[in-house]
């Protein structure tokens, strides 16, 4: 049970800081997300079908989750379309898509097929015990991409990026181009969705063009789980961190919904409504800590 | 060096709420150039540096920067080689990054790469400029802008903006949301550092003192028009009764409603 809460969280960790970089970083709330994970479960699934070197399926992924970012960020600098409705086409279109990669067919199982899930487990058998090879694996890939994305943020770039999501005019001043930085974040982040989904249809065992169906809201929610776990932070290392923690939270939560919900007469039907409920709650709570400090700091200066 | 040729701007054109914001403006900004600009509100200020900065384009006549037109030259373009200061204090710089960081991001003009440039080397040339400021910033590089106060943040504008070696800045009234004392300390180091590196510069000031006192030119704007244009020796003999005078002589209208926002 707990392996597997991990394990899910931690797949689902990759897309929760995809979802973190455009909701956090660039203010840039992109649903193109609920297409794009699909999309890399598509595009790995097919690739490994095809017999394609399971890392450079994975790649392909990665690559495709790229491009759907740029359509959504051409979309919106180009046509002045508003952020939302820019993703929103964006994701409608690649439903089609993903139809069409997965051979015009809305499921496609990959069980008995070699993965790279199933690759490494083959591989590591001898040195770890079983039911820990995925968790030590994904802990590794999740943390792996965690580094590389603060990297990227401590860079002239990243910073760069980071300062356009607080202030578009300072960007602006510095004779950059913002259209160019949003271009940039959202392919990043969109690169970073696919890949959770490519994991994410290994592990599960096949690609659904459904897949991707509310995935935005469970990125959210796991992002605004894991900023309730630090006050006030900045330290990009620890927003990763926090955005890895509050996804594998959000899993554990879903789990017991899943699992335990039947005592309150609760079907997996109900999950999606208690996703959002889970928001609320949680933006409520935002809201009153706010008010606290406030009052707090207006007692102080007083 | 910018030259404005028979620029005109008016928004909502052919609605019923049609404004003409500027009237067939030209105007000759030399190099070396101080520039300070008073008006009343809607006077055409504010446009005239969105005009320049590129923010908004005219709907009649051309803009150019050393004899090259750059009428349609995007904002960020022109953001190489025109630095800016708004009245907000907070556009200047990322409140949620440190001092260090966007003093990182504003010291070069341009795209940034893949590198991280902020080294031991670069904190140490960041802390010696921030000593000029006289603020004691240099020992707070790694707090986050929020815990600075505005006078603070105008001041790590204003001086990354000189860094950065622009050939023209432009100051919208950016000492107006300051308290006094602040507003006092950056408008004398705006003073300062325009003489130290002889900058070519324009400034809004809604204050008839200050517009006196500080730059070489007056440029006096009503309603969409340049009305007065005075620099030199001229400039140096005018006061604050002078101008309103002038004001009246030119409009034919009191200047009393404006005084108010003008002067102290």
């Amino acid at each position: 049970m707990i392996e597997s809460i991990l394990v899910e969280g931690l797949i689902y960790g990759i897309m929760v800081l995809g979802v973190f970089i455009t909701f956090r970083v660039l203010d840039f709330p992109d649903l193109t997300v609920d297409g794009s994970f699909p999309l890399g479960a598509a595009l790995m699934v097919q690739g490994l079908l095809l017999g394609i070197n399971g890392w450079l399926a994975l790649l392909i992924a990665f690559i495709g989750g790229v491009l759907a970012g740029i359509v959504t960020a051409l979309i919106h600098n180009h046509l002045k379309v508003p952020n939302l409705l820019a993703g929103i086409l964006t994701m409608t279109m690649l439903y089609s898509i993903n139809i069409r990669i997965l051979g015009n067919r809305a499921n496609v199982p990959v069980i008995d097929q070699k993965t790279l899930l199933t690759d490494v487990t083959s591989r590591l058998s001898d040195v770890i015990p079983d039911e820990y090879i995925l968790l030590v694996f994904f802990v590794v890939v999740a943390l792996g991409i965690k580094l590389l994305l603060d990297l990227f943020f401590h860079t002239d770039l990243g910073m760069t990026i980071g300062a356009m999501g607080n202030n578009e005019q300072m960007v602006v001043s510095q004779g950059i181009n913002p259209k160019t930085l949003k271009t940039i974040g959202l392919a990043l982040s969109n690169g970073l969705v696919a890949v959770s989904g490519a994991f994410a249809a290994q592990y599960l065992g096949f690609a659904d063009v459904g897949l991707g169906q509310g995935i935005i809201i469970s990125g959210l929610a796991s992002v605004m789980i894991g900023e309730f776990l630090v006050r006030k932070n900045n330290h990009i290392g620890v927003l990763t961190l926090c955005a890895l923690a509050g996804s594998i939270l959000f899993h554990a939560v879903m789990y017991v919904g899943r699992y335990y919900g039947y005592v309150i007469q609760m079907t997996p039907n109900d999950l999606n409504l208690i996703k959002g409920l889970l928001i609320i709650i949680l933006l409520i709570l935002t809201q009153t800590r706010k008010l606290n400090l406030a009052a707090i700091k207006a007692m102080v200066q007083k | 060096m910018i030259a404005i040729r028979n620029v005109s701007v008016i928004f909502n054109q052919g609605t019923l709420n049609e404004n003409q914001a500027l009237r067939d403006i030209n105007l000759n900004i030399k190099e070396g150039d101080f520039i300070t600009i008073i008006g009343s509100n809607g006077a055409g200020k504010s446009t005239l540096f969105n005009l320049i900065a590129g923010t908004i384009n005219p709907s009649v006549g051309s803009i150019h920067a050393n004899g090259r037109s750059i009428t349609r030259e995007p904002e960020y373009k022109r953001a190489q080689y025109i630095g800016r200061i708004f009245q907000n204090p907070l556009l200047g710089t990322a409140s949620n990054m440190s001092l260090e960081d966007n003093m990182m991001i504003t010291y070069r003009k341009g795209f940034k790469w893949l590198k991280r440039s902020l080294n031991s080397k670069m904190r140490e040339y960041f802390r010696s400029e921030l000593v000029q400021l006289k603020m004691g910033l240099e020992d707070r590089m790694k707090e986050n802008l929020v815990m600075f106060s505005g006078g603070q943040r105008q001041a790590l504008t204003l001086l990354m903006m000189v860094l950065s070696k622009p050939s023209l800045i432009l100051l919208d009234e950016h000492t107006a949301a300051l308290d006094p004392k602040n507003a006092e300390i950056v408008l004398e180091l705006t003073d300062k550092f325009i003489r130290e590196f002889n900058l070519t510069s324009m400034m809004i000031t809604h204050n008839m003192g200050h517009a006196i006192e500080f730059g070489n030119r007056l440029l006096m704007m009503d309603q969409g028009e340049i009305i007065f244009d005075v620099s030199g020796d001229a400039k140096k003999e005018l006061t604050v009764e002078k101008l309103i005078e002038k004001f009246h002589e030119l409009r034919h209208r009191g200047f009393e409603n404006d005084r108010a926002l003008l002067s102290e």
